[in-house]
């Protein structure tokens, strides 16, 4: 089932060839899907039926020789916080077990568009709050590479390009969930900059943090499916009025001449044997003309506790709409007050709760400034220790994650402790920069991903690296253990 | 600063969050841990540091007055728990 | 004398007049059927987010120019967190930190007293959507149904420094209020359609004390009349409650149209809204350039078109008060001052008899069939003599019930004055022989007498002889 591991562009020539036919790919996938999911767990939701008619639709189209994208037919899914037209999305949490969103996301919109299939909705950590362990409503997605381990925050999308049930997915990102899963599955995921997709549709955790992006196997598809996705939205308050370049013109073998820096304050937090693959990676890149060298950024250690303050804090309002009178689960009581609190109390999980009840905390009259201003202030800091940073250098090369996948954390470690495990990922959200998780080879039969952040708006670079780096080491073209 | 179980009652009600004696002692332990370790921010003068408003300076994003098409009551309704007279319906409010 | 002065501020909500709500583009229209006015945005649905409508920015920024507020020139939105079933999202989207206007002023006048009312602030937020209660009341329905279609209506709330002593003074303010917005074209300022809804602040002190005491917020009142009266009797028992010991409870009470009380709310919490800014809106900047142009668009307001009036037309201060205290008014004064060029006489009727009838009526100058040009036939009607003056309110009442011609209804009903002398001696010769005693005391000098038999001869035409007619030719009579 060679099929399994294709990039977008080789299955959409093939299509193109009419070596199979969109329904057959799908069908492919569907098997796929019912083969391994029991192991990986990475869809809540499957949509056998509709996409199967959605590619026969391409299908016909094709056959009229219409002219077609290169993601016409093509198998995708998307995580279950982005809303899908008639398909149930449930943000992994009982409060949303039954919603069926009347509308599409807009980047769900677009990719439906250019004739990508939906094979169905992805797991995730319950509304993508909560470290990456078995935090879902419902279930855990686990990596292909070792089923035992979550496949890091939040994202069975991950899990679900990694195992070959979609040939590439959409998920979003708080606080990492589109680059730690992807390290952790050895697939690429990128965060975009803040208001370079849009967020209409995209169910709110912590709306000034999160962002849509694609997680996909090569570093051509991931351009393409950026060109779709990007670019500005009426419907998005928050979307930037900056036209998406043409992303296909960075797939650049080059990186001569490049100025890459390596934040020791984050390389310092990390798992050893990660952070070896990280000056190994330097080395690589130098070897092919990129100047790599340390940087301080001595504010990331208050990353960590800003950005929980702020998630928590928009978490706790974000959250509040879901009170069981318009939509999703509802406990029945004698009055409203009690409805709500029941419904709430019930349909919730543990870190949902901690979150909402952190969030109001610091929200309230008597802490607000203490904690609430003070993050704000914390981020400001962030963002301008990243701009001094750019001034000197094109990107920064991070691990993607400061643990490796599964490695399981003690007691001891304390309540941020799976947190912890973002550190690298935080400051990125904080400071809206756009950052990659690219693979680069195993510890211990374990994918290790490098994390690739550019300034505002700096995509291209991201994906010049990557794609240099594609081009130069297998290292990053990592296989399962789970055999496709 | 610490909260009490005391407190986390009220965070819960302000919260809408129904609670049992044993999850209020639970969350009392987590909520301290947590904000223990919030506490290094203090170590971090920001006295002059203007807070950070807004991610990016974005602004007068507007839309014109135009009407658009709303959505069918069927479409409404759909997600709803209970519903009456083309409306959602509620318990008793007080 | 009260050992006791009140201290008033008034918190007005008022719809702004767009066509698409705040942040979608539902339509705002009044009155349709439940929920069929909403979308993903305005429903509150997961995922959706909004687009402020620039309108809305617009027409604040203009009420908050016309109130002599400041305006600012860098605002945005924060949300209010708090949790209530017509609250889609569990948080209002307002501004809480940074009122688009702030620091303005309007005056009023009562009892013929000038007065300047501070104006705290005037910003910007979307409205919750409507309960409706199964058994008509909160307190009794054991289930209430909700209608999203008011959710997300554009609002301003236009605070007031607690500077009002009366609840005449907050009538004063509240019509002064209204009359700016509707001149403004910021809003409908409908009352019964809830485009504006007020909520007072009432405290009492002792007179000659200068820290406030425990207010009370007094919410459910339906009209200016209601607003003047709850504050009145909300005053009145907080003086109770002091008189008697007792101290006055914060909290919120609901005015009783019917009772004529007002009753606690048993809601005593002070909210805490946890406030912050709202990242999914983007902040306002109005550029001076903006804020000159939005200046250009404020018509002549009511103070200014009073004082014009009087200059221009002659009219007594106080008719000009009236007539301007509604564009309505006002402009159906100026257009029937256009074809019938006497200003008092059009101010008499307007003050008079359309005003008396719109307010037996309830209703609003729109929803009468009078129009200007009826009016001003109708006056050209009782110059030239046609009709008298009574007759004249007989006309004016069928044209404002069926709006006809003046002309026609004359006609229709044959209501045009008796001028033929020839008819009218014969009349006069009837009323004469009728009574000996009237002439005698004319005759005897009793000039009030020659009343009696005017009297007499326009009851004989059923009103229909000129008056002054009549009285010529009864005098030539007598005096034969
Ligand atoms: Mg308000
Ligand atoms: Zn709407």
């Amino acid at each position: 089932m060679k099929l399994l591991t294709l990039s977008v562009h080789q299955l959409g020539e093939l299509m193109e060839r009419k070596e199979f036919s969109s329904e057959e790919l799908t069908r492919v996938h569907l098997e796929r899907i019912s083969q391994v999911e029991d192991e990986i767990k990475a869809f809540v939701t499957v949509t056998e039926e509709a996409a199967l008619a959605q590619a026969r639709a391409v299908d016909q189209k094709r056959a009229r020789g219409e002219e077609l994208s290169l993601l016409a037919g093509i198998p995708m899914a998307i995580t279950d916080n982005i809303c899908t037209d008639g398909v149930k999305t449930t943000c992994a949490s009982r409060i949303l077990y039954n919603f069926v969103p009347p509308y599409d996301a807009e980047a769900a919109a677009r990719l439906k568009g250019a004739g990508a299939v939906l094979m169905g909705k992805c797991s995730m950590d319950e509304f993508s709050i909560g470290p990456a362990e078995e935090k879902s409503g419902f279930f855990s997605a686990r990596t292909p590479f070792a089923p035992e381990a979550a496949p890091g925050g939040s994202s069975g999308g991950a899990a679900a390009v990694a195992a070959g049930e979609a040939a590439f997915t959409l998920g979003s990102d708080t606080a990492g969930s589109l680059r730690q899963p992807a390290a952790f599955c050895g697939v690429i995921g990128l965060k975009p900059t803040y208001g370079r997709v849009s967020r209409y549709g995209l169910i709110s955790y912590a709306s000034s943090l999160d962002q849509i992006g694609p997680f996909a196997r090569d570093m051509a598809d991931l351009a393409l499916i950026l060109n779709t996705i990007c670019g500005h939205d009426a419907k998005d308050s928050t979307s930037a009025a900056v036209a998406g370049p043409d992303f296909k013109k960075s797939l650049i073998n080059d990186v001569k001449g490049l100025k890459i820096g390596l934040p020791k304050e984050y390389l310092a937090n990390t798992e050893p044997r990660a952070a070896v693959k990280i000056w190994e990676a330097a080395a690589q890149l130098e070897e092919l003309g990129a100047v790599c060298e340390e940087v301080s950024m001595p504010h990331t250690e208050y990353a960590l506790p800003a950005h929980y303050i702020i998630s928590s804090a928009e978490a706790s309002s974000n959250l509040a709409r879901y009170d069981g009178v318009r939509y999703g689960l509802r406990v029945d009581a004698d009055d409203v007050l009690n409805m709500f609190s029941k419904t709430r109390g019930q349909g919730f999980g543990d870190q949902v709760k901690t979150r909402i009840m952190l969030g109001t905390h610091v929200l309230s009259a008597a802490n607000y400034d203490d904690y609430y201003v003070k993050a704000l202030q914390v981020r400001t800091l962030i963002k301008q220790e990243f701009a001094r940073t750019f001034e000197k250098f094109d990107c920064l090369l991070t691990p993607a994650s400061s643990t490796i996948a599964g490695q399981s954390r003690k007691e001891t470690d304390g309540p941020l402790a799976a947190y912890w495990s973002k550190a690298c990922n935080i400051p990125v959200n904080l400071a809206g920069v756009p950052a990659m998780s690219l693979p680069f080879g195993l510890v211990e039969g374990l994918p290790v991903g490098l994390q690739f952040i550019a300034p505002h708006f700096g995509e291209e670079i991201l994906l010049r690296v990557g794609y240099t780096l594609q081009q130069n080491t297998e290292q990053t073209r990592l296989k399962p253990g789970l055999a496709c | 600063m610490q909260v009490s179980e005391k407190d986390v009652e009220q965070l819960a009600f302000l919260s809408r969050l129904d609670l049992t004696a044993e999850d209020k002692a639970v969350y009392t332990k987590s909520l301290n841990a947590i904000l223990d370790y919030l506490a290094m921010l203090k170590k971090l003068d920001t006295a002059a540091v203007e807070p950070a408003a807004h991610v990016l300076p974005i602004k007068n994003v507007f839309r014109e007055d135009k009407l658009r098409q709303s959505l069918d009551r069927e479409q409404v309704l759909a997600n709803a728990a209970e519903v009456g007279e083309g409306a959602f319906v509620v318990p008793r409010i007080v | 004398m009260s050992r006791y002065e009140a201290v008033i501020g008034l918190e007005v909500h008022v719809e702004l007049k767009t066509e698409t709500k705040i942040f979608c583009g539902c339509s705002t229209e009044f009155g349709q059927a439940p929920n069929t006015q909403v979308c993903p945005v305005c429903l509150g649905l997961p995922g959706s987010t909004g687009v402020l409508n620039k309108k809305v920015a617009e027409l604040a920024a203009r009420a908050g120019l016309a109130l002599n507020c400041k305006i600012g020139a860098y605002t945005w939105f924060d949300r209010k967190n708090y949790y209530y079933p017509d609250l889609p999202k569990g948080f209002q989207i307002s501004q809480v930190f940074r009122p688009i206007a702030y620091q303005g002023y309007l005056d009023i006048e009562v009892d013929g007293r000038e007065k300047r009312i501070n104006i705290t602030r005037a910003h910007i937020e979307e409205d919750p959507g409507k309960l409706i209660h199964a058994s008509g009341s909160i307190m009794t329905s054991r289930s209430s149904f909700v209608d999203y279609n008011r959710s997300g209506m554009p609002l301003i709330e236009i605070v007031s420094e607690p500077e009002l002593r009366s609840g005449a003074e907050a009538k004063a303010y509240l019509e002064k209020l209204k009359a700016i917005l509707e001149y403004t074209g910021v809003s409908d300022v409908k009352m019964e359609q809830g485009s504006l809804r007020c909520d007072a602040n009432v405290s009492v002190r002792p007179v000659g004390t200068a820290a406030l005491g425990t207010k009370t917020e007094i919410k459910n009142m339906n009209s200016f009349r209601a607003v003047q009266r709850a504050i009145e009797c909300e005053v009145d028992r907080q003086i109770d409650v002091l008189e008697e010991g007792d101290s006055v409870v914060q909290e919120t009470r609901a005015w009783d149209e019917n009772k004529g009380i007002t009753m606690s709310m048993r809601n005593k919490e002070n909210p805490d809204y946890r406030c912050f800014i709202e990242q999914e809106v983007s902040p306002i900047e109005l550029s001076d350039e903006w804020i000159k142009d939005l200046r250009a668009t404020i018509p002549e307001l009511p103070d200014a078109r009073r004082k014009r009036l009087v200059a221009e037309h002659g009219l007594p201060d106080y008719d000009a008060g009236v007539i301007t205290s509604s564009l309505a008014l006002a402009e159906f004064f100026d257009a029937t001052l256009e074809k019938f060029p006497e200003a008092k006489k059009i101010s008499n009727w307007i003050m008079g008899e359309l005003l008396r009838l719109l307010n037996a009526r309830g209703m609003e100058l729109s929803q009468s069939k009078i129009t200007p040009a009826g009016l001003a036939s109708l006056l050209e009607l009782i110059e030239k003599g046609s009709i008298s003056n009574k007759i004249g309110k007989e006309v004016f009442e069928t044209m404002f019930e069926e709006g006809q011609e003046p002309a026609q209804i004359v006609k229709e009903k044959g209501l045009s004055q008796i001028s033929d002398e020839g008819q009218l001696t014969r009349i006069i010769a009837e009323v004469i022989a009728k009574n000996p005693k009237s002439v005698e005391d004319f005759q005897a000098g009793k000039e009030k007498a020659i009343g009696f038999l005017v009297g007499q001869v326009m009851k004989a035409t059923r009103g229909q002889a000129n008056p002054g007619v009549v009285n010529t030719m009864l005098r030539e009579k007598l005096a034969e």
